[in-house]
């Protein structure tokens, strides 16, 4: 990696300025966006990522401020810094768009996603499923004779590992909500 | 005060609110409730142009021009479909314009109705914002922050659909003054950055100043503002395509315009400076070229007003989120409260470097005594016309370039061009726009036959409305630019590049009532130029030119700035198959 200049004024404040901006290493980004709750708004943002050939790995939204008509999209993206960098940059531009944060690269934070598993099985098969979700700590939140519906939340990554162990024990379908992420500490984004 | 009216009431009203006295439009059934309104005032004049797509590109000629928003006003469905050319083209190009569509009535959306069609879903990509008006109340405010958007900032186009039941309903209407927007950009540029620009100037051996439409947008001040520090400094300035004008083509530190089809002087200078100050423009492909070739010896700097601008395609040192006057205000603060400093001996020997470059002449061409040299027609048109309150618009092609290189702008928004799209058919009606803002100017569109027959119905718009416009056409019986390119890219195989069956000009303008004239001896050129000068009315001018003429200087695609071609002779084998990939 070439020496780091860094240049006050940058445009962007960020931590991106520690890194190699012309790295092409290709890294994972959580952003936040913060956005007006108005219609069109999810269209705008999604509309950017694939006009402009960006990568969304993973995408939530839901209203968090009813008062306020606030929306949280959380997004995980990929691409290299540069890349990563215009992403907030044309984020930032939308008009509805009140925040964007990269959670990334401001401090750690805590990501969380939720899972519902369906999981066909008797006899031995049912017995293993059972004993896995529950060191999983998933739920069981339906079940009948011949199946359950596990929920289960964690990482992403736990998630895709509970998914690999059901997957021999009969699992039927899946349905995952995307990663919600939160920066760690007394920090807040909106 | 609350004020009651209907949604179509209101929105006449707020265009007044706005100070709007120009509305570029074409009726249809979605928004009869507004021009039922239209008809019942006297404050608002409204252009019926032939096609959607006119209405739009006047609305930005007008804009450019006044230094105000356009506003264009068209119907639902196929009228607002017509307008989508013209709301690219104003979002490549940062115009602030605000396009009103009707729709069909709320309880209508999504039935497929007659002549409906998702217009904010369609104009998302190509608006800097769009809103769908679903309550009469809400209208008026809307239209306020349409106008705040559209005008803040980066500018750009914006669009606000309004369904038939919202224009028929009544509600309350939300004056201006009480609307208030989230959307503030900054304008002030952060004071350590701007110091170390200022510090970066002092010690600086070959500076150049590269400036862009950033520079128009910001409005006549930042020009004035511009024009103070580059005297004050000495240092050269370029200018891309958008930005010619915000300094005088006049003053003798103009190295002209900068870019694929720029100057010699202006391209070798940027790739061997030594601090370039990017003012308001973007690095665009035309300009970098090889982007790992593009100047590589020089510490960057850039002034923009978009954070997305800055380090999209070129990393800059010293990066300044902030509008282009206010941030050139505190700039020649600085400078000049820290002493006025540069290395003047070091710039001095700069602009002996740069005169050898001069020298070249890069914009000679062979003269001809028979045939009219669009490089000499032009030549002939900057003599007979720069005494003149002038306006340019161009069309796009060869015509466009070398009315760049030959004609000369000494003041901002004299010049209205198709950059960032390259819309052919936007001068014309865009010729309409600027000669609405500007009743008494001389307005000329210098044209390419083809483009031109792109919007040709607009003759039309231009005699109803007794608008003087003369159409300059560089007829060369060509799709120029792209006959161009398949000489030198395609072994000269001339795939579909020429205008056959071409009307002839003069009956057509003769047609709607408007003058003709033709001419194709060099001998006759002056005279018929004055002859369209002196004519009050709309001139359609057929300049039969040279039809194989290439435009040079040339960097073609994928090459470095100092690999530019100069002429017929180095052209062989100058692009290789990388750069022929590229546009
Ligand atoms: C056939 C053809 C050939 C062309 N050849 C050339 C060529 O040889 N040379 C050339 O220069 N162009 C050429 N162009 C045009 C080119 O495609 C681009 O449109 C042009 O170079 C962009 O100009 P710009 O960088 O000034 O940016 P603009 O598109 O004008 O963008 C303005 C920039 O300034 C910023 N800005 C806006 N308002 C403000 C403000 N108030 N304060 C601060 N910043 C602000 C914006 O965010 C943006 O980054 C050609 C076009 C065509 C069709
Ligand atoms: C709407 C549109 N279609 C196609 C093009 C591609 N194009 C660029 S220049 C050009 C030829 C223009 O010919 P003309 O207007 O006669 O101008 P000239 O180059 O001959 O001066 C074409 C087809 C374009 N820019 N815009």
């Amino acid at each position: 990696m070439a020496p780091l200049k860094i240049k006050k004024g940058s445009s962007s404040h960020s931590a991106y300025n520690l890194r190699d901006p012309n790295a092409e290493v290709v890294e994972r980004h959580t952003l936040a966006v913060v956005v007006e709750n108005e219609p069109g708004v999810l269209a705008r943002v999604i509309g950017l990522f694939s006009g402009r050939g960006y990568n969304i790995e993973s995408l939530t939204v839901a209203e968090v401020d009813h008062t306020g008509h606030r929306s949280r999209i959380t997004i995980v993206t990929v691409g290299t810094p540069h890349i990563i960098e215009q992403i907030q940059a044309q984020l930032g531009r939308i008009i509805p768009v009140h925040e964007v944060h990269d959670l990334t690269v401001e401090g750690s934070s805590v990501e969380r996603e939720l899972g519902l598993f369906k999981v066909a099985g008797t006899g031995e098969k049912r017995v293993e499923a059972l004993r896995l979700a529950d060191i999983f700590r998933a739920n069981v939140v339906d079940s009948t004779l011949e199946n359950f519906v596990f929920e289960i939340t964690g990482t992403p990554e736990k998630i895709d590992a509970f998914a690999e162990l059901m997957r021999p024990l009969g699992l039927q379908e899946v349905a995952r909500t995307g990663v919600a992420a939160l920066s760690r500490g007394s920090k807040t984004q909106a | 005060m609350n004020k009651t009216m209907t949604g179509a009431k209101m929105v006449v009203e707020a265009l007044r609110d706005q100070g709007v006295d120009t509305v570029f439009g074409y009726p249809g059934g979605a928004v009869l409730p507004i021009y039922d309104e239209i008809f019942q005032q006297n404050h608002i004049r409204h252009i019926l142009v032939r096609h959607e797509q006119g209405a739009v590109h006047a609305a930005e000629g007008y804009a450019r021009a006044t230094g105000k928003p356009g506003v264009a006003l068209v119907t639902s469905g196929p009228g607002a479909t017509n307008a989508v050319t013209g709301l690219t083209d104003a979002l490549m190009d940062s115009i602030p314009i605000v396009v009103l569509t009707g729709q069909v009535p709320t309880f209508m959306i999504g039935s497929d109705a007659f002549q409906e069609a998702d217009t904010v879903g369609i104009t998302r990509p190509c608006t800097k914002h769009n809103w769908l008006v679903k309550e009469t109340d809400t209208l008026s405010a809307t239209l306020h922050e349409a106008f705040h958007v559209a005008t803040s900032g980066r500018p750009g186009p914006v669009l606000v659909d309004i369904p038939k039941d919202v224009q028929f309903a009544t509600g309350n209407y939300t004056e201006k003054k009480l609307r208030k927007s989230h959307y503030q950009p900054q304008l002030k540029g952060d004071i350590d950055a701007i110091t170390e620009l200022a510090k970066a100037m002092e010690t600086a051996k070959r500076p150049i100043f590269y400036t862009g439409g950033g520079v128009i947008n910001t409005g006549p001040a930042g020009s004035q503002l511009l024009r103070e520090l580059v005297e004050a400094t000495g240092f050269p300035i370029t200018s891309t395509l958008m930005g010619l004008g915000a300094y005088p083509a006049s003053g003798d530190k103009w190295l002209g315009m900068l870019g694929m089809h720029g100057l010699y002087e202006a391209n070798m200078a940027m790739h061997d400076c030594d601090l370039m100050i990017n003012i308001g423009a973007r690095f665009d492909d035309r300009i970098t070229g090889r982007l790992d070739a593009f100047s590589p010896k020089s510490v960057k700097a850039h002034i923009d007003i978009d954070a997305s601008s800055i380090n999209k395609v070129i990393r800059v040192d010293i990066p300044i989120l902030g509008d282009v006057a206010h941030v050139l205000e505190d700039l020649l603060k600085v400078w000049k409260s820290r002493g006025r400093k540069t290395n003047a001996e070091a710039v001095s020997k700069w602009w002996d470097k740069i005169r050898t470059w001069q020298a070249v002449d890069c914009l000679k061409y062979k003269p001809s005594s028979t045939v009219i040299k669009p490089q000499y027609a032009l030549e002939r048109l900057e003599a007979l016309t720069k005494d003149h309150d002038r306006y340019i618009c161009t069309e796009v092609g060869q015509h466009q370039m070398w009315a760049a290189q030959f004609l000369g702008f000494e003041d901002p928004n004299r010049w209205m061009t198709s950059g960032g799209l390259g819309t052919m058919g936007y001068g014309f009606p865009a010729s309409i726009g600027v000669q609405m803002g500007h009743p008494d100017a001389l307005v000329i569109n210098v044209a390419g036959e083809a483009s031109w027959l792109m919007n040709m119905q607009e003759l039309g718009t231009a005699m109803q409305f007794n608008l003087p416009v003369k159409q300059f056409i560089l007829n060369n019986e060509r799709l120029g630019m792209v006959r161009q390119w398949q000489e030198l890219l395609h072994g000269e195989r001339y795939s579909h590049s020429w205008s056959d069956a071409l009307p002839d000009f003069v009956k057509l303008a003769e047609a709607f009532g408007a003058k003709g004239i033709q001419c194709k001896d060099p001998a006759d050129l002056d005279d018929a130029i004055m002859e369209m000068i002196n004519h009050p009315g709309p001139v359609l001018f057929d300049c039969l030119v040279e039809k194989h003429e290439n435009c040079f200087p040339m960097i073609p695609s994928g090459k470095a700035h100092n690999e530019m071609l100069l002429g017929e002779a180095s052209t062989k084998g100058a692009i290789d198959a990388g750069g022929a990939v590229m546009v």
